[in-house]
């Protein structure tokens, strides 16, 4: 084999990949293979690095020099620059929004200083599509570990005393859960990975089984040998075309290996995985709604207890992990449980990925120690707010949690802090908002969200969320009463009291948290009329573009309640507190002048 | 017999969706996975093909319609060439998808779930498909569109129009 000096490794995630770094992987390869490189330079497909805002996205080693926004356009010089002649192309590196100097090398960047990568370890290092790679990296030591030096009890008291955490939002103990499905007799058990990535904004789940699919088939495997099972299945969306396919890849690669299939290590453990689809369902994330979508029915939740441990997939015990929990195993395996432990808060270990999408600089993946505050994961690694704008809200856990202020942005992050202050860590949906966003539009959002999501089956979520959706349209269109408020606080109360299962009882969070935190924005819809941030367009008032008028006074003559005040010749001004929007100076301006709402 | 059977390659494509069922290990719980190569051939789930699956796989008809009801993913409806899916997830809804949404809908004259007249687009809107990196996004049939602005909407359909060479 000859030797290869450089690698190129170019960003496989579904973000790169629509703006066509597929092509520029071929176009790599056959440029370079015109020049004569093919033997000593190689191309690589990986996965998710994470800086999603900033793709399509390059790293050529072992120079680790990182390219950011690249095009097809750009291949030519990279090839002759900086992979010929050795010179870094300095306009395709990422310049540091503050001080616009170019850093070449990505552990320079504020987006990745104050990240700890576990669950993403591998994302963007490796060949997603090669298991050999995964291998390189230590991938499956954590199986042999487990399946030659440890018993099931010993895996299970690793990962009890690692204290690791649910990762898809519940934030149940992962060790208590497979000591529960380990110890009811049966002559069969199941490991369900649940990949169903419901939440609104989350796409980390994805992303880990874009780039780093062994990780979670080495840890099912762990699982299945922890509790019992020879069996395990991924419920997966149908929306997520390239990690299925990429999962298919590792499955296979991993069967010839021999690490998954009959007596693996000679250990005589057997296991094998099939995949299943979901269809579109976000209750399926709720663990009983989802093994009655694995065994081919509507996705509805059941009553609680018999909890899956006991009775779940084919009325056997079952356990149910997500994706990112699942990729936190091997590491735990290999390194111990006290190095996972001595990671993040008192209660809340390790680590957490969080999806940053939103009014921010920097879109993207990121994986920090628990206990980091929301202010370090804004400003420091998020660059801080869009065009300078003054920041509002975050909204984490999706339509089941709440939004946090800037009052609580010191607040370090873990699943109890998360709770105290009204909100939930969810799966980590991190939606940035600023002050052009409307706080009850977002609380109609979600709520339209969860009625339209709600699978039906029981009365408060089925009815309520949808009665709860109506009040919220009544007051975004300037029509809602202060009686609304009361409503919508009592029936929120009932809900969370009442639903069957967790997508009801956590559906009245967005409002009940913006009620409470930007009770002045329901006030201003109510008694003004107005919306503050006017991005609700029932109350938004017409306005006049300054640099269109000339002010002709067209406007202000026909105007019914004479709120348009200027001089003529000068610029015309339309007194929104007065204006009752009926739209006669939109209709008489034959400038252009008045902007309708 | 609905148009699908009518449908030149019909045999074909129920020979093909017969040999994925045999396939299966066990009928009922193969429901999901059946529908979802049923539309993948068909491009949709009219009543018929419902029924269709319903007696290869033993199970009640009423069990596969409560199922094509119960998910998103489904479509009863034929759609046009060009599936328009309109992301709208919190993070496209906070950059603006709305008025994504109206331009295309103005500029094709159909309204959400619709499909145009001549049969090449439906309009569709879709829960979050994960690419928040790029909101606002819109994805027809395989191709991504990120950051996608009310401007860009006549020139995307125009983009669509010029591969069908219409």
């Amino acid at each position: 084999m000859a030797t290869q000096r450089t690698h190129i490794m170019v960003c496989g995630g579904t973000g790169c990949v629509s703006s066509g770094s597929l092509d520029m992987v071929d176009s790599f390869k056959a440029k370079l293979t015109e020049k004569g490189y093919q033997d000593e330079i190689t191309v690589i497909k990986t996965g998710c690095f994470g800086f999603c805002g900033q793709g399509p996205i390059i790293k050529i080693h072992p120079d680790n020099v990182f390219y950011v926004q690249v095009g097809l356009n750009d291949i030519d010089e990279i090839i002759d620059e900086h992979i010929i002649k050795g010179r870094t192309v300095s306009r395709l590196l990422y310049k540091e929004p503050e001080t616009h100097r170019p850093l070449p090398k990505h552990e320079d960047m504020s987006f990745y200083k104050k990240q700890y990568r576990i669950a993403l370890r591998n994302c963007g290092l490796i060949n997603p599509e090669d298991i050999n790679e995964y291998i390189a990296f230590g991938g499956y030591e954590a199986l042999g570990m487990a399946l030659t030096e440890y018993t099931p009890e010993k895996v299970i008291d690793i990962v009890k005393a690692s204290g690791l955490r649910g990762r898809g939002g519940g934030g149940f103990s992962t060790g208590l859960k497979w000591e529960y499905t380990r110890k009811p007799a049966s002559d069969q058990k199941y490991v369900i990975c649940n990949a169903d990535e419901g939440d609104p904004g989350a796409f980390m789940d994805r992303s880990i089984l874009e780039g780093d699919p062994h990780s979670v088939i080495e840890a099912m495997t762990i699982a299945g040998y922890a509790i019992g099972a020879s069996v395990g299945v991924v419920y997966i969306r149908a929306e997520y075309p390239l990690a299925i396919k990429r999962l298919e890849v590792a499955l296979d690669q991993a069967r010839e290996f021999g690490l998954l299939g009959k007596n693996i290590f000679e250990s005589g453990f057997s296991f094998d995985i099939i995949i299943k689809l979901g269809a579109g369902a976000f209750v399926c994330g709720e663990e009983t709604a989802l093994i009655h979508s694995v065994e081919g029915s509507r996705g509805e939740p059941t009553k609680k207890p018999p909890f899956p441990s006991i009775e779940g997939y084919h009325k056997k015990p079952t356990s149910v992990n997500n994706v990112e929990t699942l990729a936190n195993i091997p590491p735990i395996i290999t390194k111990g449980a006290e190095w996972f432990h001595a990671i993040g808060t008192e209660k809340s270990k390790g680590t957490k990925v969080f999806a940053l999408a939103g009014k921010i600089n920097n879109v993207g993946l990121v994986e920090v120690p628990m206990g980091t505050t929301l202010r370090e994961i804004i400003y420091d690694i998020g660059g801080g707010i869009i065009g300078g704008k003054a920041f509002k809200a975050v909204q984490t856990g999706g339509p089941s949690g709440g939004v946090i202020t800037t009052a609580d942005l010191d607040t370090p992050i873990d699943y109890e802090s998360l709770r105290a202050i009204g909100s939930m860590m969810g799966s980590g949906g991190m939606i940035v908002m600023d002050e052009d966003d409307c706080m009850v539009n977002i609380a109609k959002f979600y709520l339209d969200f969860t009625q339209d999501e709600s699978c039906g089956k029981c009365t408060p979520c089925r009815l309520g969320t949808k009665r709860m959706f109506e009040m919220l349209e009544k007051i975004t269109e300037g029509k809602g009463t202060m009686e609304d408020i009361e409503k919508l606080r009592s029936l929120g109360h009932a809900i969370k009291d009442s639903a069957l299962c967790g997508l009801g009882q956590t559906a009245p969070n967005p409002v009940l948290s913006t009620l409470d935190y930007f009770y002045d924005e329901y006030l201003a819809h109510i008694v003004d009329k107005k919306c503050p941030a006017g991005a609700c367009k029932a109350l938004a008032k017409y306005k006049i573009d300054p640099v269109k008028c000339i002010g002709c006074s067209a406007c202000a003559r026909v105007c019914p309640v004479s709120c348009i005040d200027g001089k003529p010749k000068g610029k015309y001004v339309i007194n929104e507190d007065e204006c009752i929007s009926c739209g006669a100076c939109f209709t008489a301006c034959r400038f252009d002048a008045v902007i309708k709402p | 017999m609905s148009e699908v059977f009518e449908f030149d390659k019909a045999t074909e494509k129920l020979k093909l969706l017969d040999a994925f069922i045999e396939t299966q290990p066990t009928k009922e719980e193969a429901v999901i996975s059946v529908l979802h190569k049923a539309q993948s051939l068909f491009g949709y789930l009219p009543p018929d093909l419902q029924l269709y699956v319903a007696r290869k796989l033993d199970v009640p008809a009423a069990k596969v319609y409560g199922v094509v009801s119960f998910y998103s993913f489904f479509s009863e409806e034929k759609r046009g060439d060009f599936t328009i899916n309109i992301c709208m997830g919190t993070a496209c809804f906070v950059k603006g998808i709305d008025k994504v949404m109206s331009e295309f809908s103005n500029q094709l004259g159909i309204k959400n779930k619709e499909t145009t007249a001549d049969g090449l687009f439906t309009l569709n809107d879709v829960r979050c498909i994960g690419a928040c990196g790029l909101a606002p996004v819109v994805m027809i049939n395989d191709k991504v569109y990120g950051h996608v602005k009310a401007e860009d909407v006549g020139q995307i359909i125009m983009d669509c129009k010029e591969q069908k060479g219409v």
